[in-house]
């Protein structure tokens, strides 16, 4: 069950470095550009060296910044597994947009656990959730560069959003490093129309 | 700078120092409390002074002498940080402040990166300093202009207790305007006041106590707690920090009304605890970690003989581990009040997954310096080691004690000194050496241990986010200073085998570390190399390495070594390097067929 008290409650999970903190620094700024109130919970410190990473944006929210178990509106996955692992925060008529390119733990490399079938994480969840579900590694390449991934995944959960797109897009523009705004509004583009209706 | 703002926590914290007009600031890195000091050192301009001390007990000791001179002063630290600095902290209750004096503690409770999740509020009740602790970043902002007032106003420092949920949260902040600087900075003598010898001291411990109720009465009025009584409803939450919020949502979606009485500050308001409990007949304190506020409403109601039932902690309702949630307050409030709680749990998670433990850097020297050390000392060595980025070494089995910042050096000797037969060495990063490991160290030469010392020097305080220490040369603002050198430290204090190594030579630091292991006594050897992620900043760039799939043999080796830019192909059976090599070359020389090489350009 979602929550009244927000307008819309998103879970972003992914592995530390790739880029989680930056998509919600946009979402939050852009929010906050357009009166709305935001609350956002981040992961720090020791999960930034390639750890599991789990960050909550909440807009149009006046409370705490961890959103309820099951009652988010929405997912942003940036990596197959870490969408599987955080699952359970997402409401069942939620909707989840996931990469489904994984990124293999040192635990995987060294053998000592094995990583499951992307497609069958992706299936698992289709049977409870509405999902998009789509290389962006290969999109991100496309775009120019493969750590804009953050933000091709941004592009294709903007269409859930209730922020308006130019909104997000001077937002990006003001947050990149001001070489890679061509390709980060591309790979924004390019994500966003995974799931434009 | 006025409007709304999107902001993490710590910098809301940080605007919220500048507004109040201080004077000096100190800190020590430690998560979730680093980026205070980190933004307002970044300031391009500041009209006060800010440093990183080499610990938290100097950085409080920093902060109180500059409030002796009439200077507004803040320090910052992490919950275990306020350990060290626990000596200055009893005694600067006694002697007081003249500036305003702010000492911030952010707590870590679930232990997102901390060795224990201790709760500050006790070291308030402990020293019987005040404490403010905001339910947002919003408010823990606007308390800290206050802070510097009542610390003022009652000439005692005000603790400022943050979680990792204020620190590391972000939301739209309004900001204020920044106030004047009014106060005089001048230093007056006042040996009664300033030298706590028994004489003196005698008198300050009367003068604490009396204090108590003045500061009680002023936080009865005060707007950073919120009372309001529910007439048609006699059950109430008392509930403090971000766990206030969680319960207001709580019971928004249990769908209950209850009085509610919002804590924000301590010593608690206890005139506003009667009023609650008078309209009530259960109440449940909300609070993380300790039962600070539930073991006070017990004892205000006995006292005035209500018989309000008191849920909480001690009766199990909630936890006393972990931070709280929505989820945990709507579980506690259903339990204690008898309601149906029909929310969902997280379900078992259907599929394996793979755990995913932070690691350290590919190209990280700690790396390299691990797998020599291991192969020098024997799989079956004693390696106590330290707080920091090496401290993820654990999953290298090279990590074989962490107790606190600095006692790797000390436990390596009582380890020795107890008879321990096997080698012994242990391993500290350069920002803890400085931070209590010196101590340590001198002990172990004086008391005549035969261990060998590593100091992991990769040239910043990394795992807290890059803060300049004195072995770099730079202040907390880039300013060039002094640069400590390690070498000469350690043979002034007595160490007679002391090396420099390069741990990406790993044949040389092999030579060293055996001689280290040899030699009878403390060795120190002082592996040099800048952390990865610091170079890589600085535009320091080295060719990627690959494998050449002929020369393969699938032997794994180099998948032992750890690092995220090894890969194995289940299906070739050959070991490839990912876009994540920053070209250290280290697993070059842990191959024993010669298939790793630079990428051909």
């Amino acid at each position: 069950m979602t929550s009244d008290l927000s307008y819309f409650d998103l879970v972003i999970a992914g592995v530390g470095g790739q880029g989680a903190v930056k998509v919600s620094d946009i979402i939050g700024k852009a929010a906050v550009s357009d009166e709305m109130s935001v609350r956002a919970a981040e992961t720090h410190g020791m999960a930034q060296r390639g750890g599991s990473v789990v960050n909550y944006v909440r807009l149009g929210c006046e409370l705490g910044s961890l959103i309820p178990c099951g009652s988010a509106h929405g997912m942003l996955a940036l990596e197959p597994v870490e969408a599987m692992r955080y699952i359970h925060d997402v409401s069942k008529d939620g909707i989840v947009v996931m990469n489904i390119s994984p990124i293999y733990p040192v635990t995987v490399t060294s053998g000592q656990c094995t990583y499951p079938d992307p497609k069958e994480i992706a299936a698992r969840i289709e049977k409870d959730y509405r999902v998009v579900a789509f290389d962006a590694v290969a999109l991100a390449r496309q775009a120019g560069n493969i750590k804009t991934l953050n933000v091709v995944m941004l592009g294709a959960i903007s269409s859930y959003l209730p922020i308006a797109e130019e909104t997000l897009v001077e937002c990006i523009k003001n947050l990149v490093p001001p070489k890679t705004i061509d390709t980060n509004l591309k790979a924004f583009r390019l994500g966003r129309e995974t799931t434009r209706q | 700078m006025s409007g709304r703002e999107y902001m993490l926590g710590n910098v809301a914290i940080a605007r919220g120092i500048v507004e109040g007009a201080v004077d000096v600031v100190s800190g020590y890195p430690g998560t979730p409390s680093s980026e205070i000091v980190d933004t307002l050192a970044s300031m391009n301009e500041r009209d006060f002074y800010i440093e990183w001390s080499v610990n938290e007990k100097v950085a409080m000791e920093v902060a109180a002498g500059a409030s002796m001179a009439g200077a507004r002063s803040v320090v910052t630290m992490k919950h275990v940080g306020l350990n060290v600095a626990a000596d200055p902290l009893m005694t600067l209750a006694y002697m007081g402040v003249k500036g305003g004096m702010v000492i911030i503690v952010a707590d870590d409770p679930s232990c997102h990166s901390s060795q224990n999740e201790q709760d500050t509020r006790r070291y308030s009740v402990f020293s019987q300093i005040p404490c403010l602790e905001p339910s947002t970043p919003q408010q823990a902002k606007d308390m800290i202009p206050y802070a510097f007032e009542l610390s003022e106003k009652y000439e005692i420092p005000v603790i400022f207790r943050s979680t990792t949920r204020i620190s590391h949260g972000k939301s739209d902040i309004k900001l204020a305007p920044v106030r004047q600087k009014t106060g005089e900075i001048k230093f007056e003598k006042n040996p009664d006041r300033w030298v706590m010898v028994p004489k003196n001291a005698r008198v300050r411990h009367p003068h604490l106590l009396s204090i108590q109720q003045d500061i009680r009465g002023e936080f009865e009025f005060s707007g950073w707690n919120e009372l309001s009584i529910e007439a048609e409803n006699n059950i109430g939450v008392i509930a403090c920090g971000t766990a206030a919020v969680y319960a207001k949502e709580a019971l928004d979606r249990l769908g209950i009304t209850a009085s509610f009485l919002k804590i924000g500050t301590y010593p608690i308001p206890e005139d506003s605890v009667r009023q609650l409990l008078a309209k009530t007949e259960q109440v449940i304190v909300i609070e993380e970690l300790e039962p600070v506020i539930e073991d006070q409403c017990k004892v205000i109601a006995r006292d005035v003989g209500f018989e309000t039932e008191i849920f909480g902690k001690a009766d199990g309702i909630l936890p006393r581990t972990g931070e709280f949630n929505v989820d945990i307050c709507m579980e506690g409030i259903a339990r204690a009040f008898g309601i149906d709680s029909c929310e969902c749990k997280p379900a078992t998670q259907a599929m394996e997954l793979p755990v995913r433990p932070p690691a350290m850097c590919p190209g990280c020297s700690h790396r390299g310096t691990f797998h020599v050390m291991k192969k020098v000392f024997g799989e079956d060595a004693v390696f106590p080691s330290d707080i920091g980025c090496y401290t993820l070494g654990i999953q290298h089995g090279t990590v074989d004690t962490t107790l606190c910042m600095g006692a790797s050096i000390s436990v390596a000797s009582g380890i020795y000194d107890a008879g321990e037969k096997k080698p012994i060495c242990c391993t500290i990063g350069d920002s803890t050496f400085f931070h209590t490991g010196i101590n340590s160290l001198m002990n172990a030469i004086y008391n005549k241990s035969d261990i060998t010392v590593l100091i992991l020097d990769n040239r910043t305080t990394a795992m807290t986010g890059h803060q300049p220490n004195p072995g770099m040369g730079k202040t907390a603002t880039y300013e060039p200073t002094v640069e400590v050198a390690f070498d000469k430290l350690c043979s002034a204090m007595g160490a007679e085998f002391v090396e420099v190594v390069d741990p990406y030579d790993m044949d040389a630091t092999e030579d060293v570390l055996q001689r280290a292991k040899a030699y009878e006594g403390v060795s120190v050897v002082i592996a040099k190399r800048a952390c990865v992620i610091s170079a890589a900043r600085e535009g320091i760039r080295y060719t990627p390495f690959m494998v050449d799939t002929n020369l393969c043999k699938g032997c794994r080796k180099c998948l032992k070594f750890g690092c995220p830019a090894i890969e194995f192909d289940e299906v070739s059976k050959k070991a490839s390097i990912n876009s994540m090599c920053s070209g250290c070359g280290l697993c070059v020389e842990i191959c024993n067929f010669d298939a790793i090489m630079e990428v051909k350009k």
